[in-house]
């Protein structure tokens, strides 16, 4: 049985399934109020959600029923009395230790829980980063939505921010430094020094065997790293157009991901009116279209950076996505083939699967 | 003392008590002190910077009021979600 997570403009949506036999919504929490993201910790049972009530400010909540109660988190806030009020948490992520659970925010933030969700804790040193002053939001806000932990070892983690970049740490977020090299932004000029900071980074995702390739959505790019980040190579020809969103892998194959190409930064949907995922199984240097059981035509969609989602790996790959006009589509067979989860929730902003 | 109103959910979040009598000569410092007597409420209402949250209006007597609007010992202060969405 596989669950959904699905974060929408008006909740939170559980869906319950397999592939082939159908899903059934078997709750929904948060009625009303946007839900950036969702996830269940697999160590504790616990499901937490990320809310950005446009009332009373970003929240994160955990609990062990998701059509039951649910307790608000504690320290999911910026330092009191500063210039700057937290905006909204877009990611939550497992860490590599005991309990340990991430969130990334806008104003490109990241905060660490050690007890599994109940208190966080901001992250000192990307706040303090030196060049902070300098970073710009994207056109989502200075969202941190990318969290790429290291297999095993809690210390190494990659993060990405639109649009201040990737950064990278090894001692467990005391240090960052940038990891940009090789990525060219067509919205800046040719002459942009090396070292800039304005880098907007769609989704980074991690191979967990083979932790030093990270693949990335850039905006405008697609892009692979062989160094855990340090430097890029440019993947995208062969796509449609290097415009989009997410990004998936599938664990068994470090030479696999899946991209939902969109028109272009000016036109934020599906090509041609047909929906269709992209995969490679060589590392980037290959693409090939998966859109069977996908709209064929008439289909203008857009399909948001944290709204594709896998479970399993291998022949048991599973691939879900959700898109803004609240249909979700899912493939039990890597991308092969594609069925209706649900066509009518709200927009959709954030997929999980487990 | 001025009189704190609140409805759901902050209401839960204070006790679970609509009405509280509470010390203060604006309405930024009623705020204060609710969050003082209430830590639940924290974040709510008042972001990290200490600022009344955009889209929370609150009435002072029935008439539009800000966190800088002054209160005297038998005013009403209703806290409410502002008419806005999507």
């Amino acid at each position: 049985m596989t669950e959904l997570l699905v974060g929408t403009k008006k909740g939170l949506f559980v869906l319950e399934g397999e592939p082939g036999s159908g899903f059934e919504l078997t709750a929904r929490a948060f009625a009303g109020e946007p839900v950036e993201y969702a996830l269940r910790d697999p160590r504790s049972g616990v499901l937490l959600a990320a809310v950005s009530s446009p009332f009373y400010g970003p929240k994160v909540f955990f609990t062990d029923d998701p059509a039951g109660e649910w307790d608000q988190a504690s320290g999911i806030a910026l330092p009191g009395g500063g210039d700057e009020a937290l905006e909204k948490i877009w990611i939550l992520r497992l860490g590599e230790a005991d309990g340990q659970i991430y969130a990334g925010g806008d104003p490109g933030v990241l905060f660490e829980s050690r007890d599994g969700g109940a208190t966080f804790e901001l992250n000192r040193g990307l706040w303090e980063q030196p060049t902070r002053p300098t970073w710009h939001p994207g056109g989502g806000g200075l969202c941190l939505h990318s969290i790429e932990t290291w297999p095993g070892d809690p210390d190494r983690l990659a993060v990405a921010i639109s649009a201040a970049g990737v950064w990278l740490t090894d001692d467990g977020g005391q240090s960052w430094r940038q990891g940009n090299e090789g990525l060219r932004p067509r919205y800046l000029p040719e002459d942009t020094p090396e070292d800039e900071v304005a880098l907007c980074v769609h989704r980074l995702r991690r191979h967990p065997h083979r932790p030093e390739r990270i693949f990335m959505q850039f905006h405008g790019g697609v892009y692979r790293s062989d160094d855990a980040g340090e430097s890029w190579n440019d993947i995208a020809p062969g796509l449609p157009s290097d415009f989009g969103f997410p990004l998936a892998i599938d664990p068994a194959d470090s030479d696999s991901a899946y991209v939902i190409p969109l028109v272009a930064d000016m036109d934020r949907v599906t090509p041609e009116g047909r929906v269709r995922v992209y995969e490679t199984r060589d590392a980037g240097a290959s693409w090939t279209p998966r859109g069977d059981g996908l709209p064929p035509q008439n289909a203008y969609l857009t399909i948001l950076r944290e709204a594709f989602e896998r479970v399993g790996e291998g022949g048991g790959l599973e691939l879900y996505f959700g898109a803004t006009s609240g249909a979700v589509f899912g493939s039990g067979d890597a991308g092969a083939s594609w069925f209706n989860v649900a066509k009518n929730l709200p927009p959709v902003y954030s997929m999980a699967a487990s | 003392m001025p009189r704190v109103c609140l409805r759901e959910p902050l209401k839960r979040l204070a006790g679970n008590r609509a009405e509280h009598d509470l010390a203060g000569a604006t309405v930024g410092e009623l705020l204060q002190a609710l969050e003082g007597a209430h830590p639940a409420i924290s974040g709510w209402i008042l972001d990290e910077r200490g600022v009344m949250r955009r889209h929370i209006n609150v009435f002072v007597n029935g008439e539009r009021g800000a966190q800088d609007t002054d209160v005297e010992a038998e005013d009403r202060i209703d806290v409410l979600p502002a008419i806005s969405g999507g």
